[in-house]
């Protein structure tokens, strides 16, 4: 079974997906003349972006081939499971140095990103494997946690700018509230409270959106590969559900961190940067 | 030694550097009396604000000591001295939600004849409870702030440059606010520099030049308008 979808023969399943997935390296250059129009339209407005589009293109297929290779070495069926949580824990690490790098103004990014990348990954993959949602093997363990923390990582990276920003902007009034004989957790609340909405509700609105605008990506992969629409569906419904959860936790974890680290144990506010753009 | 005792403030030889290495005080040592108003003032950039904020310990000395009716206020609880010592800042601050709101926030089981005495004290109406507080004029704002200070029952009140973005008729109201507080006891601590203000309210004067105490000849300077 893949991911659990039900109710397929595997034999017709993997047909099915042949049929349709297979693009085969002759499609694939097919698909590069796209990249020519994008580079070609460049040219005629004088845009000044070929060379950038050209490297790109380039260089995203040389990624994605290298990951493929090595993907290909992780999920098969013969290779220990260690293979797969090392993968994910490379996975937590690249991500926190991408918080860290998108959020210069926060200080002890790392740390932070570090421990909120794992508590969303450790939260929902414990869930998804712990209530046998889905089957505890390579090939769910690695795209599910790449899931998982590609969307932890944008929102540490929001929260952990809105929160400073909040309380840069809103210095005065956070003082007023300390110079009022508040402990610091009482100051910040409604700030950091007002950053985490900000950092949450993309979140829940493409949640409430899904379907209406777009087919989430999961789910226009797994119909491209031949299975099902209702299965599909299921498995997107509990992609999405795993990202909202996973998402919160994390956000939830990088505040309590953050804060503690932006107020000082005798209830004063330290020197903030402000985020940049 | 009583003299010391007696006052509300000691500083001694207090540097404050800011993270970037600027020196915000550069070895101030003054003390401020227990009583009336006193005016702290100094050209920009002088310190006044920094020696303000800590009084209620916003910031800390990097060297030196700051000492609250004889105790060092590093070894005060921060908590209970900014109750004990309320501040009203240079910008009003008024918290979302209504003037009860904001005056609930300083604390939330004050009654509500103590919120009508704190507006009374900060000459507000008793009607001004359910206005919003982001709708008030400057001057209101202001005295918002001052009224959310006094739920608190300070017993000394820092105002740091507090009627700089209000106009002549809200500042002279804020000016009597603070005179009649400080009559009926509770000591201020007023920053400007206006020197005008400072001649209509001070009890005792500090003036501040480069981080720390000026000296005589400079003082008088200043006060005179040669560098104000």
């Amino acid at each position: 079974m893949v991911f659990g979808v039900a109710g397929m023969p595997a034999g017709r399943a993997l047909a099915a997906a042949r049929g349709t997935s297979d693009i085969g390296w002759a499609g694939l250059a097919g698909s590069l003349g796209l990249v020519a129009v994008a580079i070609a339209l460049s040219a005629f407005r004088r845009l000044a972006l070929e060379r950038s589009m050209a490297w790109a293109a380039l260089r995203a297929l040389v990624q994605l081939l290298a990951v493929g290779a090595v993907l290909g070495f992780v999920i098969d069926p013969a290779r220990p499971l260690v293979f797969s949580w090392l993968w994910v824990a490379a996975m937590v690490v690249v991500a926190s140095l991408t918080v860290r790098s998108r959020a210069r103004e926060v200080p002890g990014a790392l740390p932070l990103a570090l421990v909120a990348c794992a508590a969303g990954t450790v939260v929902s993959l414990g869930v998804l494997f712990g209530l046998r949602v889905f089957p505890l093997e390579a090939k769910a363990v690695i795209p599910l946690a790449g899931l998982t923390i590609g969307n932890t990582m944008s929102a540490a990276v929001v929260a952990s700018r809105r929160i400073v920003g909040e309380l840069s902007d809103k210095r005065d009034e956070v003082e007023a509230r300390l110079a009022l004989g508040k402990p610091w957790p009482e100051a910040a609340r409604p700030y950091i409270r007002s950053a985490l909405r900000t950092a949450l509700l993309p979140q829940i609105e493409t949640t409430k959106a899904v379907g209406l605008v777009a087919l989430p990506g999961a789910m226009t992969g797994l119909i491209l590969a031949g299975v099902r629409p209702i299965d599909a569906v299921r498995i997107q419904a509990a992609v999405m559900y795993v990202v909202l959860g996973s998402v919160a936790t994390s956000v939830t974890v990088i505040s309590l961190g953050l804060a503690r680290r932006l107020f000082t144990p005798d209830h004063r506010l330290l020197p903030l940067r402000r985020p940049a753009g | 030694m009583l003299a010391a005792v007696r006052a509300l403030f000691d500083f001694d030889d207090v540097v404050v550097t800011a993270p970037g290495g600027t020196r915000m005080l550069a070895g101030l040592s003054t003390a401020v009396p227990a009583e009336g108003v006193t005016v702290i003032a100094g050209p920009s950039g002088a310190g006044k604000s920094t020696m303000l904020r800590l009084c209620n310990r916003l910031e800390v000395p990097t060297s030196g000591t700051v000492v609250f009716r004889g105790d060092d206020v590093a070894g005060i609880d921060p908590l209970v001295l900014r109750r004990r010592v309320g501040m009203v800042f240079q910008r009003p601050t008024p918290f979302p939600g209504t003037v009860r709101d904001n005056l609930l926030v300083a604390r939330s089981a004050a009654t509500g004849a103590e919120l009508h005495t704190a507006l009374e004290r900060a000459a507000l109406p008793a009607d001004m409870l359910d206005r919003v507080a982001d709708e008030l004029s400057g001057g209101e704002a202001q005295r918002c702030c001052l009224a959310r200070t006094l739920v608190t029952q300070p017993a000394e009140l820092l105002m740091a440059a507090p009627t700089a973005a209000l106009d002549p008729t809200a500042t002279r109201t804020l000016e009597r606010l603070a005179r009649s507080l400080a009559d009926d006891g509770v000591a201020v601590l007023w920053v400007t520099h206006d020197l005008a203000q400072l001649a209509r309210l001070a009890d005792t004067r500090i003036v501040l030049a480069e981080g720390r105490l000026a000296d005589a000849h400079r003082a008088e300077r200043y006060l005179s308008g040669a560098e104000a």
